[in-house]
């Protein structure tokens, strides 16, 4: 039987983690993104799970990659400066090939800057925000199902990646609270990563697999390996080569890029004819579609893209659509990320406009008609 | 030559080690050697966890579970670790500056959780790796690369800090006396059952600081830490000013009583499935 509830987005994203078999949580309160640990505090351990809060975000992620490493499904939430602070160990999550899930509910900043309000302004800090370069998946959830749902996914890309993924909420999708209907156990996938199929003394820890992902096994699983943020060889063995240097550095980057097609996500609607489009994230998309939606019953030929996965950016998509339209539109919380990678993708083929709110506030509908009307 | 099942600990593939001919650190390595060796604790069942540092390479050169983290933050990765797994043993290295500097934080309270760790500080008084920059264990008064007049900021006490912090088991000794080091590394591993344990080793950097302290060679640091080591059963007669520069070496702490944060989570489980 289908179930029904009234959740709060945090709490959605917790509850789909725990759907996805996360069975370690270690995090440092924040807003808006606190529920998500309280929520974790009170349901993994009726599953035997842990949950733990440790001194501060870097803790909370240092924590979860330990328990990753010890093979558990693991997460970590936090918002804004939390999310700065993490930084440092989200490369290490790329580089040492760790699954795990973060979750950052965005707020306004920099620094402290607004807790308590909505923004969109972690958008490069999500792809570029620690140091050298790897490759990022990062889902933007407009809804409480979806995030359940693309908490789940994440979950599933962390693991199959042997990477960092993360949940790219923002305040009003955290604290607004919506009906969902809980998917049954089953009915949606869950990915295990990859275990070594080798005798421990023939293993060979980053050996990668044909799909760039090396099997990893759980430190006490009868293996030995050595797990570090250096530089290695194929034996985890730090390096100064430069052709391990190179093929490491640009596995961890392929291992992604290779299967973009079967990562990236977004949903079009009212695309058929259109000739204006808006392309909008998170809870801003839900201005845009009640916009929209009254555009067209006026006759308005105008049309919404929401990239899902705003890593890897579906360019290619907007890119096909872009020769066929003569405005893109594009309002975010920020004073112009995803912009940019709007305008990359469409390269002049129809004209760009981006539009930023740094207030605080969340863009009614009216506002987005209105950038609508000034093109059409 | 070190034992044969000692022997069987290390991975010679990583081999040869960065250390300076003569550091201190490669003592350490063989007493943690001896005692997992004595302790016979399966190699699938060690973990070995660190930080960043020169110390901190150490977990690559020793054949079993091994986790190099970001500095200071070895602590944290650890408790993740044995939260997911509390059937493994871990051994958690760190230099001072990791532990006491930038780890500090993470340090106190892996202590005050009393979670089953055995924490190695290796303290050799100084940056190593990044070139012999004053730590907070860099004596007053001694030279560094920060410290060129001289340091003046007051130190660390490791031992101290973790009593003050909560761990339940707290001992110092010396790579001067690699038998007391083993001694002491065996009885905080097996602490580990009823929760934290430190142990403060004091070493040396002949390389860096040594070379700013009148002690370059490896036998001056040996002979200056023999000559400064006091058991804690004579320091408890001594005076404050006759304990100066002087390194008090045993055990601080050792609560056998103890329980445990994995152990007590289990707790928090039965609770919340309504079976307590
Ligand atoms: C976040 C960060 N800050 C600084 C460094 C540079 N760093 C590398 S090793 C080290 C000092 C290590 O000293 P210590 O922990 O005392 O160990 P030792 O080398 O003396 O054994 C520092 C500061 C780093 N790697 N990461
Ligand atoms: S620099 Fe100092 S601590 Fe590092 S290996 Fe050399 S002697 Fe040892």
């Amino acid at each position: 039987m289908a179930q029904n509830e009234f959740w709060q987005g945090n709490k959605a994203i917790a509850m789909g983690a725990i759907a996805a078999g996360c069975r370690f949580f270690g995090g440092y309160p924040i807003t808006p993104s606190t529920e998500i640990m309280e929520v974790m505090s009170e349901e993994l351990p009726k599953l035997g799970g842990k949950f733990v809060q440790m001194e501060d975000e870097i803790g909370g992620i240092a924590s979860a990659l330990g328990a990753s490493i010890a093979g558990k499904k693991a997460m970590t939430a936090s918002s804004g400066p939390g999310i700065s602070l993490k930084q440092e160990l989200l490369g290490y999550g790329y580089i040492a090939e760790i699954p795990l899930v973060v979750a950052d509910v965005q707020r306004g900043g920099p620094s402290t800057g607004l807790p308590t309000k909505v923004s969109q302004a972690d958008v490069m800090q999500a792809r570029w925000g620690t140091h050298g370069d790897h490759a990022t998946i990062a889902y933007a959830p407009c809804s409480i199902p979806e995030c359940y749902t693309l908490t789940i996914e994440a979950f599933n890309m962390a693991e199959r990646f042997r990477q960092p993924v993360l949940i790219m909420a923002d305040e009003v999708i955290g604290h607004m609270r919506e009906k969902i209907t809980i998917p049954e156990p089953g009915s949606f996938k869950v990915v295990d990563r990859k275990k070594p199929t080798v005798a421990p003394d023939d293993f060979i820890p980053y050996r990668p697999d044909e799909d760039d992902v090396p099997p990893m096994p759980a430190f006490g699983d009868g293996y030995r390996w050595h797990v570090t943020g250096l530089t290695t060889n194929e034996w985890g063995f730090p390096t100064n080569d430069a052709p391990d240097i190179d093929l490491k550095a640009n596995r961890i980057i392929r291992k992604v890029e290779r299967f973009r097609d079967e990562i990236v996500a977004y949903r079009e609607d009212f695309m058929e004819d259109a000739e204006i489009v808006v392309v909008s994230y998170g809870s801003v998309s839900r201005s845009s579609l009640r916009a929209i939606r009254e555009l067209r019953e006026e006759g308005v030929k105008v049309g919404h893209f929401r990239p899902i996965t705003i890593w890897p950016f579906p360019d290619k998509e907007i890119a096909a659509f872009s020769k066929n339209v003569k405005h893109i539109i594009v309002p975010e919380l920020n004073a112009g990320q995803l912009v940019h990678e709007v305008e990359r993708a469409v390269k002049g083929n129809c004209e760009v406009h981006g539009k930023s709110l740094i207030n605080g506030e969340l863009y009614k509908p009216a506002e987005i008609m209105s950038f609508i009307k000034e093109v059409a | 030559m070190p034992r044969e099942d000692v022997k069987k600990l290390l991975r010679s593939k990583f081999m040869p080690h960065i250390w300076c001919p003569g550091c201190g650190h490669g003592i350490i390595m063989h007493a943690i050697l001896r005692a997992l060796a004595d302790l016979q604790i399966p190699k699938e069942q060690i973990c070995i966890s660190s930080g960043i540092g020169c110390s901190s390479r150490m977990p690559g050169y020793i054949d079993a579970c091994t986790l190099h983290t970001a500095h200071g933050r070895s602590l944290a990765f650890a408790t993740g670790v044995k939260m997911a797994n509390p059937e493994l043993t871990i051994v958690n290295v760190m230099g001072d500056g990791d532990g006491t500097a930038i780890g500090g934080n993470h340090f106190i309270h892996a202590c005050r959780r009393n979670i089953g760790i055995t924490a190695v500080v290796m303290n050799n008084n100084i940056y190593g790796m990044t070139g012999g920059q004053a730590s907070p264990t860099t004596p007053e008064g001694a030279f560094a690369a920060t410290a060129p007049y001289g340091a003046i900021d007051p130190v660390f006490d490791v031992c101290k800090l973790a009593e003050g912090a909560g761990a339940t088991f707290v001992a110092r000794a010396t790579v001067a006396n690699p038998m007391q080091c083993e001694q002491i590394l065996k009885k905080a591993i097996e602490h580990q059952k009823k929760g934290f344990a430190v142990v403060e080793i004091v070493t040396y950097c002949h390389t860096q600081f040594g070379r700013k302290n009148k002690r370059s060679r490896p036998t001056d640091n040996i002979k200056y830490l023999k000559e400064h080591t006091v058991l804690k059963a004579q320091a408890d007669k001594m005076s404050p000013d006759e304990l100066k520069d002087k390194i008090v070496v045993g055990e601080f702490v050792n609560i056998e009583t103890a329980r445990e944060y994995t152990d007590r989570y289990n707790d928090v489980i039965a609770r919340a499935q309504g079976k307590a």
